[in-house]
């Protein structure tokens, strides 16, 4: 590793010494036991030597080991190291820690010190480690389908920068992803300084260009009344974490005393993440969200010396279907003035941005719960992407740097990208992954992974965070710090030289090196300045950059034409992750599909049209058509059409390719978010689509879930635990003491009022637990194998339903119905409480899953870990038994770091505390639902949260005592709705 | 009635019958000791008739396909079949319930019949012990199959384990275990219940089970019994030494237990309102009208309509009829254990885990590869053993009054 050093964090957890421990040996592993007889030596010497010719009979693996000739530092072999390091998602820093054993990443968490983070991950970040040993990334240098080396390709590009250098560059451009590297776009206006009459462009297919100057930071944990006009801030936002954080926060409630809980309004389409919290919410088109912030805007007492332009539906007099709505929305914002939060999305054109801004400093939000965000300065020479369209398609381009992305698949159709993008001589896609775009580039140059390569990157806020390595590149890749180093004709650096060396030369601080090591190992960058430039550029203007039309076209509220949503995929995003099979799997969060996309409509739109889930209809739009399969969605606004994007991938991995169908096709650049005009036929054709959760009605009272208001809980904090019915404790024939737990008694809280849906335990169980990915047919068969999965109920009538999300884990029954059908006792209880399962000892009968009540086992149907690529198996967690065919499986409660604690308390010689012990559920929520811990520690969190009145047993009467416990969910109704 | 050595083989004279239309006699007249031993063993001894070679051929096939399917399964796992979560149990544990219930009736005959002094069991009673080996080597085939890891079926057994690890005795399957293995105790349908009874699933976790398991077991094993007896005897023409009498009394077990059935049903429908549970009310409800309704329906045409046939005396002794109410039976008793297996399974008690069930061709091939495995036993039997005790008939033979009703 030489210079390039990777700083672990100072964590009292990390690597463990023996210094606490006097004996450095079990007993009796060091020295002979006292009175040890002749007999008993010639004993144990023969036994020895039977032992030792035994030994002959395994038969030992052929390859060589080599050990470490020098032991490096701070490496212990079977140790886990856990490094800071951050990456960016839609161009957002994100602090990260990741575990790695003996060099080799397997766990992404959040990092606790990151602002952005706070310790929590999307499920993107769990699931970026297996796209690290994907064996479908690109791998090599390649060009016209041939291999190449690295070097071969530094010539050619030598070779064309010689010929655009004449000109100043004119013909050069750049065409990037959204980026907020300090170093990244110090060199890139380096670039641009050296070839002054080159361009470079920023195409992002989610681009928060809507927003212009209207970026905020928002506080919620101060807001009292949250009101979201189509905006998914807990789940597709830069700062998603940390707002669920605040929100959740701001109603969070443990004891009746002094509890309080934020209002939160919510007005979207489709439904998301964000929407399905709301104690209000409303589906509405995404046109009618401006007229709907215009009524708001009037009621709030915004007149036309505020700039607001009057309009038809907004005089206040015309009554609408969501008038009750909006007036208890302006009561509780006026009641609340300085003390609540509007948000939109950056699907909405840039007037409602403007008018939400307008609202929030009317009410006095501004500097309270809102403040600016830092902005972001980008190098000069900035063009739109309309622009480098036109530009390439003139023929004005003779080289294209391609850094990312993949506009081939995913530029608004009416660019026509592919045609320009032939026109250019001379191409070259810098990419993870071999794509679209990748395929009609003259060079592709495979680029590193994050977890590979030194970088630096900017968060939401702009806090600044230095990416590190977790392991050395695994193929032949280079990040883009060196191919713009490249550019500028440099002697060839490497990454970790070039960021390094661009914050020593910011910084000419004698102790540079300290602070530089403090920044790694706390994955936030607190002392030091970040890279600057002196050129920085206007942004270019919004026309230009394929977002907003000038003129938009409005209807009347409740119109009955279609209209048409693009969306990013809540697991593909843009399509960047076709090819995970974990985000794949993971279920989609209301339909619940996997491995698919589908066009949603609403239930009265289905009827109109005489709709059936999984129906093909052709979708019309501008002129261009798709074949799309429809899925029913409860809770769509009755003429939207969503189409989530990042599907019909054709050059993508094995997992990828060919899933779903291609949204972008239609996606144009005036109706880049949404747009009317939509057409649909049904064509008589079906798609089977696949989910994992098929019945969202309770059906009836059955004790898995309580809900009640928050008015409700405050006059009966009990109401919940009324409606349970818990036999007592000794209508046993056993004696209902025999087994006290005297010792760690685990136990788990999951609260269903906080938690809101996102899935990111289901993908940190998966990745922590060495879950496999089935595939959509054995999903089809109901075998998906996630231990923890996050179950969605619907109540209220279909076209506008409450949501209610439950993650499910094994719930540790003390009387667990699993353990006494085993014939084998392959299933049993532990002396901590924990519901054990012997993978070794089991001999599949699958009894324990027929009786759980809960169905949170899972069987290995087949060999699901059969045909692992040599890549795929690195990505195992080294603690945790990769399960064959024909065993049971669940939830372990993450007994693999149960007992790491163990053995780190042991060695220090004291119990395990508060908080040693966090399950990767709990670890990477970023709400703080699910807390974990010893529940006969009764200055415990969780024993803490075991005695709120909101604790309950999930079908409670069937006398199973689930150590994982639930808080009833509550909803704070406006006393006016 | 008639003498012993009046002779014997062209006399077909009209069976007696009593006023109620039952036949009287066990064996028609005019047997002795020779006819008797010539009709019986001359089977074994002669050229197989040309039917015995196609149904052993038919037979020998679907083992044939048994073994593809078993081989596959072995090598792929039991994800082959359409077992999921939540319906971890399918069509193996339905096939192995209804076999071992068809196992019952040998049992049944062999013992309790003896006990009571029953004579009528003289000329089946070798067949249905047969049926009922062949029947248990079936169902002791399937909970192997049925297992995830195959190769470690002794796990379940206790036997002195190095480790000293011992199977869990509170588990019904180990207690399955030793029903099967002293499968000539009358409980084993009882035991097999318990797997039912003792999980708290809704449409399983029932105290009826144990009696209405053994009562549908006898049902079965008659129709069984019969579906072999009636083709057989008009094969080899029998039907002197296997008279109607037989066949009637079979039946009339049938109506019996068929009404016991029945009420089991009706009780279990019943107590699931009647107990005001949800979860209960709930898997009636869907049992009847859910998406598996139609099976239920089916079941209750097979097993409860059809069978009330049998109250008709000329039904019972006509051949045709009663081998096919018969096959009504069987194919009922196996839709019995599938709706208990599968249907409550699909729909417990979170909604969020319910699931379809449905086999696949390797759960279609199982089944009626096992089928394929009885029969051809089934077939060899008739080959190579003299079918019908030779010893008792002759006892009916010299002690004629045994052989009639008074």
């Amino acid at each position: 590793m030489k210079r390039e050093r990777q700083i672990p964090i100072t964590d009292h957890r990390s690597p463990i010494t023996r210094a606490n421990s006097t004996d450095e040996f079990a007993p009796g592993a060091s020295e002979w036991p006292a009175g040890l007889s002749r007999r008993e030596f010639l004993r144990l010497s023969s036994a020895t030597l039977a032992l030792a010719g035994l030994g002959a009979c395994t038969k030992q693996p052929l390859e060589k080991i080599v050990p470490y000739v020098e032991q490096p530092e701070v490496v212990i072999p079977g140790k886990p190291l856990r490094f800071a390091t951050a990456t960016q998602y839609d161009g957002f820093g994100q602090g990260l820690l990741v575990t790695g054993y003996e060099g080799r990443p397997t766990k992404i968490e959040g990092n606790p010190t990151h602002p952005a983070s706070l310790g929590a991950t999307s499920v993107w970040a769990q699931a970026d480690v297996l796209d690290l040993y994907d064996p479908d990334r690109a791998q090599t240098v390649t060009t016209g389908g041939g291999i190449k080396t690295l070097d071969d390709f530094w010539n050619a590009l030598n070779l064309a920068l010689e010929s655009v250098k004449p000109a100043a560059g004119a013909t050069l451009r750049i065409l990037t992803e959204a980026i907020s590297s300090p170093t990244l776009l110090a060199q890139l206006a380096d670039v641009m300084q050296k070839f002054p009459a080159a361009r470079w462009c920023i195409w992002d297919p989610l681009n928060r260009d809507n927003l212009n100057a209207n970026e905020w930071l928002c506080d919620f944990s101060k807001a009292k009344v949250v009101v979201a006009l189509e905006s998914d801030f807990l789940y597709a936002h830069p700062y998603a974490l940390r707002y669920a954080r605040d929100f959740s926060n701001a109603r969070r409630i443990i004891d009746a005393e002094g509890a309080r809980m934020s209002r939160f309004y919510a007005a979207e389409p489709t439904p998301t993440i964000t929407g399905s919290n709301a104690d209000h919410r409303i589906a509405v088109a995404a046109r009618d969200i401006l007229p709907l912030a215009q009524a708001i805007a009037t009621r709030a007492g915004l007149t036309e010396l505020d700039g607001l332009k009057p309009s038809s539906s907004s005089d206040g007099k015309i009554h609408h279907p969501w008038q009750d709505w909006i007036e208890a929305v302006v009561r509780d914002l006026k009641a609340n003035r300085g003390a609540s939060v509007i948000i939109t999305g950056e699907t909405q054109p840039l007037e409602v941005h403007a008018l939400v801004s307008q609202i929030n400093t009317k009410l006095g939000n501004n500097g309270v719960t809102i403040s600016p965000v830092p902005p972001l300065a980008l190098p000069a020479n900035r063009i739109g992407f309309r622009e480098l369209v036109d530009e390439m398609r003139g023929g004005a381009v003779e080289l294209l740097i391609v850094l990312g992305g993949n506009p081939r698949y995913d530029a608004a159709a009416d660019f026509d990208f592919a045609a320009a993008f032939e026109k250019v001589k001379l191409r070259v896609h810098h990419s993870v992954y071999f794509n679209e775009t990748s395929r009609h580039s003259h060079w592709h140059i495979p680029a590193l992974h994050f977890l590979e390569s030194w970088s630096d990157t900017r968060a939401f806020d702009g806090s600044v965070s230095i990416a590190q390595p977790l392991i050395e590149p695994m193929y032949a890749g280079t990040s883009a710090h060196e191919v713009l180093e490249a550019l500028t004709g440099q002697s060839p650096r490497t990454s970790y030289e070039i960021v390094h060396t661009r914050w020593q030369t910011e910084n000419p601080v004698p102790d540079f090196e300290a602070k530089w090591r403090r920044a790694l190992s706390d994955g936030i960058v607190r002392e030091l300045a970040a890279p600057s430039f002196p050129n920085h550029g206007e942004s270019p203007a919004l026309a230009a950059s394929a977002s907003l039309p000038a003129e938009r076209e409005r209807t009347e509220m409740q119109g009955s034409k279609l209209e048409l949503l693009f969306r990013p995929d809540v697991s593909v995003r843009d399509g960047r992750y076709a090819n995970n099979g974990w985000l794949q799997e993971l279920p989609r969060q209301f339909s619940k599909l996997v491995w698919d996309n589908a066009a949603l409509i609403s239930p009265q739109l289905a009827k109109r049209e005489e709709l059936e889930n999984g129906d093909i209809v052709d979708v019309t739009f501008r002129d261009r058509t798709i074949q799309a399969p429809v899925w029913i969605q409860p809770g769509q606004a009755e003429n939207s059409v969503t189409m989530p994007l990042g599907y019909g991938r054709e050059v993508a991995g094995r997992v990828g390719r060919n899933v779903g169908f291609n949204a972008y096709a239609l996606r144009t650049a005036d109706a880049f978010w949404f747009g009317d005009g939509l057409t649909i036929r049904k064509n008589g054709a079906r798609h089977s689509f696949v989910g994992t959760q098929q019945h969202h009605d309770v059906h009836g009272p059955r004790g898995i879930l309580h809900d009640g208001t928050f008015e409700e809980f405050v006059s009966n904090p009990h109401f919940a635990q009324e409606k349970e019915n818990h036999p007592s404790i000794d209508e046993t024939l056993y004696n209902p003491t025999e087994y006290p737990y005297k010792g760690y008694k685990w136990g788990m809280v999951v609260d269903l009022n906080v938690c809101i849906g996102c899935h990111a335990c289901t993908i940190a169980c998966q990745a922590e637990n060495n879950i496999p990915v089935v595939g959509k047919q054995q999903v089809a068969m109901h075998r998906e194998m996630h231990w923890i999965r996050v179950d969605t109920y619907y109540s209220g009538a279909a076209d506008d339903p409450e949501f209610t999300h439950q993650p499910v884990p094994c719930m540790h029954c003390e009387n667990a119905p699993c353990e006494l059908v085993c014939p084998v006792g392959a299933t049993v209880h532990d002396d901590e409480g924990l519901n054990l399962q012997v993978y070794n000892r089991c001999v599949g009968t699958r009894y324990c899953s027929n009786n759980c009540p809960y169905k949170v086992r899972r069987f290995n149907f087949l060999e699901y870990n059969n045909g692992l690529s040599p890549t795929e198996k690195l990505v195992k967690n080294p603690d945790v038994t990769v399960r064959s065919r024909g065993v049971m499986e669940k939830c372990t409660y993450c007994i693999q770091r149960i007992n790491a604690a163990r053995i780190t308390a042991e060695l220090e010689k004291r119990t395990i505390g508060d908080g040693d012990i966090v399950p990767a559920c709990a670890q990477v929520c970023p709400v703080e639902a699910i807390v974990f811990g010893n529940m006969n520690d009764t200055r415990s969190r969780v024993a803490h949260l075991k005695r709120s009145p909101l604790n309950y047993w999930m079908l409670g009467e069937l006398n199973t005592r689930p150590r994982t416990t639930y808080f009833a969910k509550l909803r704070n109704r406006s006393s006016d709705l | 009635m008639s003498a012993p050595n009046q002779s014997p083989l062209t006399s077909h004279e009209s069976p007696s019958y009593s006023p109620l239309g039952y036949p009287t006699n066990l064996l028609a007249p005019g047997q002795t000791y020779e006819t008797v031993n010539k009709t019986i063993a001359e089977i074994p001894l002669s050229r197989a008739p040309m039917s015995w070679r196609f149904g052993f051929f038919v037979a020998f096939l679907l083992l044939m396909m048994f073994l593809v399917a078993i081989t596959w399964l072995f090598a792929k796992g039991v994800g082959i079949w359409g077992v999921n979560i939540p319906v971890a149990w399918g069509f193996a544990i339905v096939n192995f319930v209804w076999w071992v219930g068809i196992a019952h009736a040998g049992t049944f005959i062999s013992a309790i019949l003896l006990l009571l002094f029953q004579h009528w069991r003289t000329a089946i009673n070798r067949f249905t012990e047969a049926m009922t080996l062949f029947a248990v080597a079936c169902a002791g085939s399937m909970p192997l199959l049925h297992l995830g890891r195959p190769w470690v079926f002794y796990w379940l057994f206790p036997y002195p384990d190095t480790m000293g690890v011992w199977p869990q005795f509170r588990s019904p399957l180990v207690w399955d275990v030793f029903a099967v293995g002293t499968y000539f105790t009358i409980s084993l349908l009882c035991v097999v219940s318990l797997d039912f009874s003792v999980a708290i699933v809704p449409g399983w976790h029932s105290t009826i089970f144990p009696p209405y398991f053994v009562a549908g077991a006898i049902y079965s094993g008659f129709a069984m019994s019969l579906n072999i007896v009636i083709p057989v005897r008009k094969i080899y023409h029998l039907e002197h030494l296997i008279t109607e009498r037989y066949l009637n009394n079979m039946a009339n077990i049938m109506l019996a237990t068929g009404l016991i059935v029945a009420y089991g049903y009706f009780i279990e429908a019943f107590m699931a309102f009647y107990s005001g549970d949800i979860f209960e009310r709930y898997m009636m409800m869907n049992r009847a009208f859910g998406p598996y309704g139609w099976v239920f329906w089916t079941l209750m045409v097979f097993n409860v309509l059809v069978p009330q046939t049998l109250w008709s005396a000329r039904i019972r002794r006509n051949t045709v009829a009663l081998f096919i109410v018969a096959l009504f039976i069987n194919a009922g008793m196996w839709i019995e254990r599938f709706v208990i297996v599968v249907t409550s399974l699909t729909r417990d008690f979170t909604p969020s885990a319910w699931h379809m069930y449905s086999p696949t061709k390797w759960d279609w091939m199982t089944l009626f590869g096992s089928v394929g495995l009885f029969l051809t036993l089934q077939f060899l039997f008739i080959r190579l053993v003299p079918m019908i005790s030779i010893s008792e008939t002759r006892e009916l033979v010299a002690e004629p009054d045994k052989a009639t009703i008074k």
